[in-house]
């Protein structure tokens, strides 16, 4: 029998996953798809939650959560984009002039 | 006709925006018919408001009109409303009727001047200044006409700013006159806190009705504020200096504001605050001895000035002292009629001593003078009026209004103020005929120069000298002993005094001496004739004594012609310690303690920023690692507020 708390420990390691992910790689893209990640884990809790407590609040949110990943996803591709026009590189690292 | 009030106000500020805003692009006759008309329409909506209140019945001779309400802040309320009762209808007869005079006249002495229409916008805000003074109904608005006229003075003392001693005269002026503005505010606050009100109606009331004992020390407190102010304006002891300096500006300045009008408002306000002051005698004590001490004081000064202004302003000062005098001894009668007689010959002085200087092109040294009467017939007849009515002699003005000053002092006062009475009114007579003697009569002194140009002055001069020769002849008939017009008039105002108070026994007391007035008027005129035939031995028949006097009295004399130092010890009591005060505060609290906080307080954010931009990296990484940090924290938070 899979519980919520199975759910709910598959939404942490995964969100935990992105969090790390997002700290430690370099490449832009790969952070990108880390947050989109995180985003997906807390999508999972959602469900579990509404299924959980039997209310289509939770996975009405889902909805919301994923309308505004793919609105981030177009945002932050393009600036991707337009930062690799720029500077030949997606590497965090080497866009850091944003600083005193 | 008393609805009309508010135009009394209105004119004369129509008169000094029209010349303030476009004075300059005016022909000068434009800017002088302006400036006369507007206080000439004054003058007649004053003569019909002034009708208005005769037509009422005595007791009912309080007219107040709301303009609309100026500030309501919980329980504190000021309107700008006008208040006509008898006294101020005497006052807006003698400041417009005496200031329209002074327009006229200053039309022809300032004629040459390059900053006419200036002068006529500051001459006109006066006017208004000194209307708003004595018509407010509440003290917050006499104070702002108070501080106006203050203003005004100080525009018109410098208003030769040129000349450095000009602009310095002025500034000491306002300096002085914010010393004494200081208590008149204080006091009016503790008005507010004791009366819950700042209205005269409001407030007269309350006081009349037994709110406060005799003698209370709310009262004498409030009343020794508002006298401070008094000492300030009215140029009393001590702070008097202002005045004499303030003969810088030009002369018909220095009849309107620094003898016929702003310097009585002093003496007007004691006068408004009647109820008041009668309720506590101790205040009244001090009115009264600064008052005789500030007229024996400033009269013996003037009795070695050489400069013809000078003596003029010593003498106003004196006069002053003889007004407060009569207040403090609790005759406000006696001092409104003497305010009001020493408005007309005062002016007529001062105007007359500007058609000297002006005949004598810009000569104000005596020394330099004489034998003046010949070369300008009517100044002298004029002038002459007007020291006759200054020395006290009968039939004219200054006589009537003198000795009903004298006569109260002994009857309500004591033997102490009766004689520096009698001694001051001695030393007026000398001065002033000392004055008109080193002038006009004996040989000229003058050099060739400015003997060619000695010229009688124009119309527009002489006819302002007329009119006030004949008021100053004919004012004091308002107040002959027995037929008194002037005290059965003010008695609304000054009628309820003492019915309340112990004071009513001191006033009956007033009728058992009403046999002595003519006794009292007979040595009064002794006295003044003696003056002047001490004035006449020493500077007609014998000319060479005085110099042989000075020399035998040589240290009264420089004292004397030295002010008594006054000035000098101010100077070193008050200006030098406060400079080295200022210095102190300057170099040590402000640039060292103020400065240096302020400063510290931006170097120390400045370390702060320098240690905190090293979170600043630039690498997202970092950032997001705040992030991170900072949730981690707020959910360990929430888990251990649970």
């Amino acid at each position: 029998m899979i519980t919520l708390t199975h759910y709910l420990v598959l939404s942490a390691i995964l969100f935990t996953l992105g969090v790390i992910g997002v700290l430690i790689r370099r490449n832009a893209i790969i952070i990108f798809m880390c947050i989109e990640l995180m985003l997906n884990a807390v999508n999972i809790s959602f469900v579990a939650c509404a299924h959980y407590l039997n209310s289509m609040q939770g996975q009405l949110f889902v909805f919301f959560t994923m309308t505004v990943a793919a609105a981030e996803a177009a945002v932050g591709l393009a600036i991707i984009v337009a930062v690799f026009r720029n500077k030949e590189t997606v590497n965090i690292d080497d866009i850091n002039i944003m600083k005193w | 006709m008393l609805n009309l009030v508010a135009l009394i106000l209105l004119f004369p500020l129509i008169g000094t925006v029209i010349n303030g805003l476009a004075g300059k692009r005016l022909k000068k006759e434009t800017v002088g018919y302006i400036a006369c008309g507007a206080i000439g329409l004054s003058f007649l909506v004053s003569i019909l408001v002034f009708c208005g209140l005769l037509l009422l019945p005595p007791q009912e001779r309080l007219f107040e009109k709301e303009l609309f309400s100026w500030i309501e802040s919980g329980s504190f309320k000021a309107a700008a409303g006008l208040q006509v009762d008898p006294l101020s209808g005497i006052m807006i007869l003698i400041v417009t009727g005496v200031g329209l005079l002074i327009h006229i006249y200053s039309t022809g002495y300032m004629h040459e001047d390059k900053g006419y229409h200036r002068y006529f916008c500051y001459l006109n805000l006066f006017t208004f200044s000194m209307l708003l003074l004595v018509l407010g109904n509440n003290f917050l608005l006499m104070f702002i006409g108070w501080e106006a006229v203050g203003l005004c003075s100080y525009l018109l003392i410098g208003f030769w700013y040129n000349k450095k001693s000009a602009s310095n005269a002025a500034k000491k002026a306002f300096i002085v006159n914010r010393v004494g503005d200081f208590g008149f505010i204080l006091g009016i606050m503790l008005i507010f806190l004791s009366f819950r009100s700042i209205d005269f109606t409001e407030v007269f009331h309350a006081a009349s009705q037994g709110t406060f004992a005799v003698g209370s020390f709310a009262l004498t407190l409030i009343t020794l504020l508002l006298f401070m102010g008094a000492t300030g304006k009215s140029a009393q002891i001590p702070l008097y200096t202002w005045l004499p300096d303030a003969m810088e500006g030009p002369t018909p300045v220095s009849a309107l504001i620094h003898a016929a009008t702003m310097v009585t408002a002093g003496v007007y306000m004691i006068a408004r605050c009647n109820i008041l002051y009668m309720l506590s005698p101790f205040t009244m004590t001090i009115v009264a001895s600064i008052g005789a001490v500030t007229a024996l004081f400033a009269a013996s000064i003037g009795l070695v000035q050489n400069d013809i202004k000078r003596v003029l302003a010593y003498s106003t000062i004196s006069q002053l002292g003889y007004m407060f005098l009569a207040c403090g001894v609790g005759a406000f009668t006696a001092g409104i009629f003497h305010l009001m007689t020493h408005a007309f010959f005062k002016a007529l002085l001062f105007l007359g001593s500007g058609s000297v200087i002006h005949a004598m092109s810009g000569e104000q040294d005596m020394r330099k003078m004489g034998g003046l009467r010949r070369h300008i017939p009517i100044t002298y007849k004029t002038f002459l009026i007007g020291t006759i009515a200054i020395a006290g002699i009968p039939p004219f003005a200054g006589f009537f209004s003198k000795d009903e000053i004298v006569l109260e002092s002994l009857a309500r006062g004591n033997f102490f103020y009766w004689s520096i009475a009698i001694v001051t009114s001695l030393f007026t007579a000398f001065y002033m005929f000392r004055l008109l003697f080193i002038t006009f009569h004996g040989k000229s002194r003058a050099d060739h120069h400015v003997m060619e140009h000695l010229h009688e002055s124009p119309k527009s001069m002489t006819f302002p000298l007329m009119v006030l020769a004949g008021l100053s002849s004919l004012g004091g008939f308002l107040g002959i002993p027995g037929a008194n017009i002037m005290s059965h008039f003010l008695a609304p105002v000054f009628g309820e005094q003492g019915h309340h108070t112990e004071i009513s026994g001191r006033e009956a007391g007033v009728h058992h001496s009403e046999g002595h007035p003519y006794l009292m008027m007979i040595i009064s005129t002794a006295i003044a004739i003696l003056g002047i035939f001490i004035a006449y031995h020493l500077y007609v028949k014998k000319p060479e004594l005085p110099k042989i006097l000075a020399e035998r009295f040589r240290f009264i004399y420089k004292l004397l012609l030295n002010k008594y130092y006054v000035d000098e010890m101010y100077d070193i009591l008050f200006v030098k310690s406060l400079k080295k005060i200022s210095v102190m505060l300057w170099k040590h609290v402000d640039t060292q303690i103020i400065d240096g906080s302020v400063n510290g307080v931006a170097r120390l954010i400045g370390r702060f920023g320098d240690i905190l931009r090293f979170l600043q990296t630039g690498y997202v990484r970092n950032y997001a690692f705040y992030i991170v940090l900072g949730c981690i924290f707020v959910i360990v938070l929430t888990a251990l507020g649970k």
